[in-house]
């Protein structure tokens, strides 16, 4: 037969997984770090956790869908306005209520934007995404800080704690643990959804999203269906914030958050779900460290800056990139050939 | 009634007008071949009945319906299956989910997200694989494959959608006379089951498979009729012999 056909049966490769290991090690440390640490960094930590939800829908944008999101702090910010309207003025603390709220509020906006943005007639460039969502929370942004209803430029204040039936999360243990779950739950539901057969439509995208619209996939509709899914995510994550933090003001939905989520995205390892999570724990850990540094403390976050752009700029897939094979990040989508294997009759009795 | 009608369909990039008035008419089961000289037209005939261009004046028609206007994923929707000239096989994707992904596309999202198919797609995608000869390197990455064999590739992505009309736009690009040969034995079993529009240089080998020819050049028709009402046509022979 033909030459091309002639390259004979190759030995199965089963190079070691390291998705696997990370998330061991990475759920071990959640669940152990509150019995290692102080009540202080327990807090901080659970401010993490919140964050590495955002910086998760950021993923999702940009790692896996091509959209280069510079917005998603509007989704967060607004969630937290909107739970943290809801305590002020009526007294609706339900954690029940509240968590369903605050993904309603990011999943509206998302729509919101997404429609303008995403579901033209043409597949629309990255700069006009990217430049769509930066205004977008930039507009936001300057809205309420002129808006005293919402308290302006002062932002405002969740007197109230977050409640399940009568007991009270204040930030702490208990609170520390119930974000830690739901950053588990966000966790399964984006991994579930990107190793679907629609994950699998969003990786031939990345690659070439012209190829997928002569197969007759509607590349806008999954790439808007997952813009919404991750607005959702970042306004839960606002919601669970406003109450971590008793306040929310004008930055929380602005541009120095959004530029937060994209760095966390990028430093940890975009396309991966799990570097978003690291990028979050190693940017918030060095702020933390180098602002309580005598030596750097009046100028930190400029060798921050520094740090990030030496590992943005050199190791493009990110901290998980030093460990992760591209071949792994992408993953594989079908059952395999296992069942070939297995039943011979398709394959070299030629009786198919 | 013909599966594909193509009347006065024009387009024009600048200052050149690439398609001037292209009458072609394509009727099912059978293999329709677009020759010609380079520039001729023919690769922008193929896009424009895909939807890659949009024809600027003309209507195409397809399967009843006009389809002039509509967008390639509209298209392909309806039957249209297109594999372009420059290979685009999805590189970092294995060979099994370039063809997964090229199956699934009628699925509803819902379905998508729930992977649905998944179990339902893989014999079908096992019996491509070993119909395209592909199956040892099933687990590899595409743009891993040799060139030929990712010819070969893409030509399964396209049939796999089970389309009514497949355009193929030089197929055996780069490929040996030995791989073209094989490639001519894989493509003539698609003709119980859909139509064939095939753009190529090597007139043995599209005289070989095709029923039908229309010649191109200057984005007109300049012939069009059996392969040996095409090969007896002086105008053809004098395209052929002074400009290529």
């Amino acid at each position: 037969m033909a030459d091309i056909a002639q390259s004979g049966p190759k030995i199965a490769r089963r190079p070691t997984r390291v998705i696997p290991i990370v998330e061991a090690v990475l759920l071990a440390l959640l669940i152990a770090m509150p019995l290692l640490v102080s009540d202080f960094l327990t807090v901080i930590i659970t401010r993490m956790i919140i964050l590495a939800m955002l910086a998760i829908s950021f993923d999702l944008c940009w790692g896996y869908s091509g959209i280069m999101t510079f917005g998603q702090a509007l989704y967060f910010g607004m969630a937290g306005y909107v739970v943290a309207l809801l305590a002020n003025k009526t007294g609706f603390v339900q954690f029940w209520g509240v968590i369903p709220i605050g993904m309603a509020t990011g999943l509206l906006a998302a729509l919101f934007i997404g429609w303008f943005l995403l579901l033209g007639k043409r597949t629309p460039e990255i700069i006009f995404v990217a430049l769509g969502t930066l205004t977008a929370s930039y507009a936001a942004e300057r809205m309420v800080a002129g808006w005293q209803w919402v308290g302006a430029g002062n932002g405002m204040s969740v007197f109230d704690f977050l409640k399940i039936g009568d007991y009270e999360l204040e930030p702490g243990i208990v609170f520390y643990y119930i974000a830690a779950a739901i950053l588990v739950l966000v966790y399964l539901a984006s991994r579930y959804l990107v190793r679907s057969q629609f994950g699998l439509v969003l990786a031939g995208m990345r690659q070439n999203e012209e190829r997928l619209a002569f197969f007759g996939y509607k590349v806008q509709v999954f790439k808007a269906l997952v813009f919404c899914f991750a607005g959702m995510i970042a306004g839960l994550s606002g919601a669970l914030y406003a109450y971590h933090e008793g306040f929310i003001g004008p930055g929380s939905m602005g541009i120095v958050l959004s530029t937060y989520a994209v760095l966390y995205g990028l430093f940890g390892g975009a396309g991966t779900l799990l570097g978003p999570i690291i990028g979050v724990i190693a940017i918030e850990s060095i702020s933390f460290t180098l602002s309580d540094l005598d030596a750097v403390k009046s100028f930190w976050p400029v060798v921050l800056g520094v740090i990030l752009l030496v590992v943005v700029a050199y190791k493009p897939t990110g901290l998980l990139g030093f460990v992760l094979s591209q071949r792994e990040r992408i993953g594989t989508f079908g059952i395999g050939t296992a069942r070939r294997d297995a039943n011979p009759r398709k394959s070299d009795d030629g009786a198919a | 009634m013909a599966l594909l009608e193509v009347q006065g369909v024009g387009k024009t990039f600048g200052a050149l007008r690439a398609l001037d008035g292209v009458d072609v008419s394509v009727r099912a089961n059978t293999f329709h071949g677009l020759i010609g000289p380079n520039g001729s037209g023919k690769s922008t005939l193929l896009k424009a009945i895909a939807g890659a261009h949009l024809a600027d004046d003309g209507t195409i028609t397809f399967d009843g319906s006009d389809i002039t206007k509509m967008r390639a994923a509209d298209r392909a929707r309806r039957g249209l299956s297109l594999k372009f000239q420059i290979t685009a096989v999805l590189p970092e994707l294995s060979v099994y989910d370039n063809l997964l992904l090229s199956i699934q596309a009628d699925e509803p999202v819902w379905a998508l997200v729930r992977s649905r198919s998944r179990g339902e797609a893989h014999d079908r995608v096992m019996d491509a694989l070993e119909r395209f000869r592909l199956a040892d390197r099933a687990d590899d990455l595409a743009g891993e494959l040799s060139h030929g064999l990712q010819q070969w590739l893409e030509i399964a992505m396209a049939l796999m959608r089970r389309p009514k009309l497949l355009l193929l736009d030089e197929p055996t690009g780069g490929m040996s006379p030995e791989e073209r040969r094989a490639t001519g034995e894989l493509l003539m079993p698609i003709k119980a089951d859909c139509a064939l529009v095939i753009v190529e240089h090597d007139l043995d080998f599209i005289k070989d498979i095709c029923d039908h020819l229309t010649v191109l050049d200057q984005g007109r028709v300049l012939d069009d009729g059996t392969v040996a009402e095409i090969e007896a046509s002086p105008k053809v022979q004098e395209v052929y012999t002074t400009r290529v």
